[in-house]
């Protein structure tokens, strides 16, 4: 067993990089560091806000952490144990405890397939023994947890709003009984009010179901209001990290203080 | 030419349905309102409150159908837009009133310059123009586009999404408009680049005196630049008045929920504020 000082995600010196090629034979004539030696940690049941502007590197750290990229050196352990380099198979365990939600609830979610297959899809990979009925049910009950109804269940994405799309996201991660879920900007693309509306709700079922989130963002204000601590990063690296109390009240670095001013003020 | 006395626009008893029958909706239901010459106005409503509906009618910009304008009047500079005919239509399309929208990315065509797009729009409006590059040159320039000379070649891919917004500023400004319609200018951006942009809006209002009218959900952007707020809600304004007033007072209901649901910082709410529109519509 773990001893219970174990951070749920500790990332360290954590590389990304990605190749410039160039002419016919692809020839690499330099790269991007997208990610360029950061480190940090995740306590269970914490919320870590991320942010930076387009281009800073945050969304990659995300799709690093649930490997839709793959690092280029440093280290993420999870549980204590090191998952940076894990093959396909050795890592599916992990697929089914670290979930993503996406910022586009238009692109995210298959124009092609009912709700109830769209949230299905995971259970029958990860619950393999749920019969028909018995992932129906699951579903109905998923669906009311994020706000909608059951009967929503066999309708298409084109039938709901951007909110309510956003929640149908939600209900796919929460399908395999994640611990922990990275939210890759989930209300960026929202009106503000229906972006409280699903702040809210991240903020219950976090405090239900005992979550951990890396929250990323460009909105200060939105990041302040719903983490714990607070990385803010620039071009691949983390220029500050503090709690978000010290981040509004004593910012240090000068990006962060821009990033601060640049938060509308009523 | 027309009296300078009355407002730049107005807009009296607008009503704009979608669909016929049965099914028909009322996206903007009985609105008036009035925008004077170089004040800024700010629409804020949400999503299917009726705003952009609102925009896109000033020049017939809606397909008809499933659009119907079925009544009231638009009048800008005294001319009835509604009554117009299409050919004189187009010459306050673009021209007097300009429009920039939400994701500039979609609104600039992807397989010319910056500089064809701009000199198109501007022997389209001012025939008069002789040196049109130099009037380009110009129009990048007051949206604070460094050395704009140079960047007259690129193509939309290459400049950033904060950058093409100042480019379709840009071309909106080069004719001139006495109007321009800002239709959530900001939506699609990073605050950082939405501080610029709205800074840029700010500036332009100040140098060159225009009227603009600002779309957009969030009251957080509206404080800096706004004389004057009119309030959406379902097809209706339920508030309009000076921008101060409006923040510190809001009459309606649903008006300071929109105010309420911004998130501050350091705030130290628990919560944000929701909004919940049954309640908002049982004390209308």
């Amino acid at each position: 067993m773990n001893a219970p000082a174990t951070p749920l995600l500790q990332v360290e010196n954590l590389k990304v990089h990605f190749p410039i090629t160039a002419g016919l034979l692809q020839r690499r004539i330099g790269e991007v560091k997208a990610v360029d030696d950061v480190s940090f940690t995740i306590e269970r049941g914490t919320t870590v806000g991320l942010v930076g502007e387009s281009g800073s590197g945050k969304t990659t750290i995300g799709r690093a952490l649930i490997r839709l990229v793959n690092p280029t050196g440093g280290t993420i352990r999870y549980n204590g144990k090191d998952i940076t380099f894990l093959r396909e198979s050795q890592f599916r365990p992990y697929r089914k405890k670290i979930q993503i939600i996406f910022q586009d609830p238009y692109n995210s979610l298959n124009p092609r397939l009912t709700i109830f297959k769209i949230i299905s899809e995971a259970l029958e990979i990860h619950f393999p023994a749920l019969g028909l009925e018995q992932r129906r049910a699951r579903v109905a009950e998923l669906l009311g947890k994020v706000g909608l109804k059951p009967e929503h269940m066999d309708r298409y994405p084109h039938e709901f709003s951007g909110g309510q799309r956003q929640r149908i996201g939600i209900a796919r991660a929460l399908a395999v009984e994640p611990e922990f879920i990275v939210c890759d900007e989930p209300v960026s693309a929202l009106d503000v009010s229906v972006q409280a509306q699903i702040v809210n709700l991240l903020q219950d079922l976090q405090e239900e179901l005992g979550l951990t989130y890396l929250f990323i963002a460009h909105d200060l204000a939105v990041v302040e209001h719903i983490s714990d601590f607070v990385l803010v990063m620039n071009q691949g690296k983390i220029v500050e990290a503090a709690t978000a109390e010290a981040i509004y009240q004593n910012p240090q670095d000068p990006y962060t203080k821009r990033l601060l001013d640049a938060v509308p003020k009523i | 030419m027309t009296s300078v006395s009355g407002p730049l626009l107005k807009v009296n008893n607008l009503q704009v349905d979608f669909g016929s029958g049965d099914t028909v909706t009322h996206a903007v239901n009985d609105i008036s309102f009035q925008i004077r010459d170089g004040e800024t106005v700010a629409i804020v409503g949400e999503s299917g409150s009726g705003k952009s509906v609102t925009a896109l009618s000033l020049t017939r910009l809606l397909p008809t159908p499933p659009a119907h304008y079925v009544g009231g009047e638009i009048l800008f500079n005294g001319r009835n837009t509604l009554a117009l005919s299409e050919n004189d239509l187009r010459k306050v399309r673009g021209k007097q009133i300009a429009y920039i929208f939400q994701e500039p990315g979609t609104s600039l065509n992807p397989v010319f310059t910056i500089e064809y797009q701009i000199a198109e729009a501007i022997q389209l409006h001012r025939p008069d123009v002789t040196d049109v590059r130099a009037e380009a040159i110009r129009a990048l320039d007051l949206v604070g586009i460094r050395n704009p000379a140079q960047r007259l070649g690129d193509y939309p891919h290459q400049l950033s999404g904060g950058m093409q917004q100042r480019v379709m500023i840009a071309m909106a400004l080069a004719c001139q408009p006495k109007l321009l319609v800002a239709d959530e200018p900001t939506t699609a951006l990073d605050v950082t680049i939405q501080k610029q942009i709205m800074d840029l809006l700010r500036d332009i209002k100040v140098k060159t005196g225009m009227s603009i009218m600002l779309i957009t959900h969030n009251f957080g952007i509206i404080a800096d630049i706004a004389d004057r707020v009119v309030v959406m809600f379902r097809g209706k304004i339920v508030e309009d008045g000076p921008t101060g007033e409006v923040l510190r007072h809001p009459k309606h209901p649903y008006t300071r929920a929109l105010i309420d649901c911004v998130p501050k910082l350091g705030a130290k709410q628990r919560r944000l504020r929701a909004i919940d529109h049954a309640e908002i519509e049982a004390s209308a």
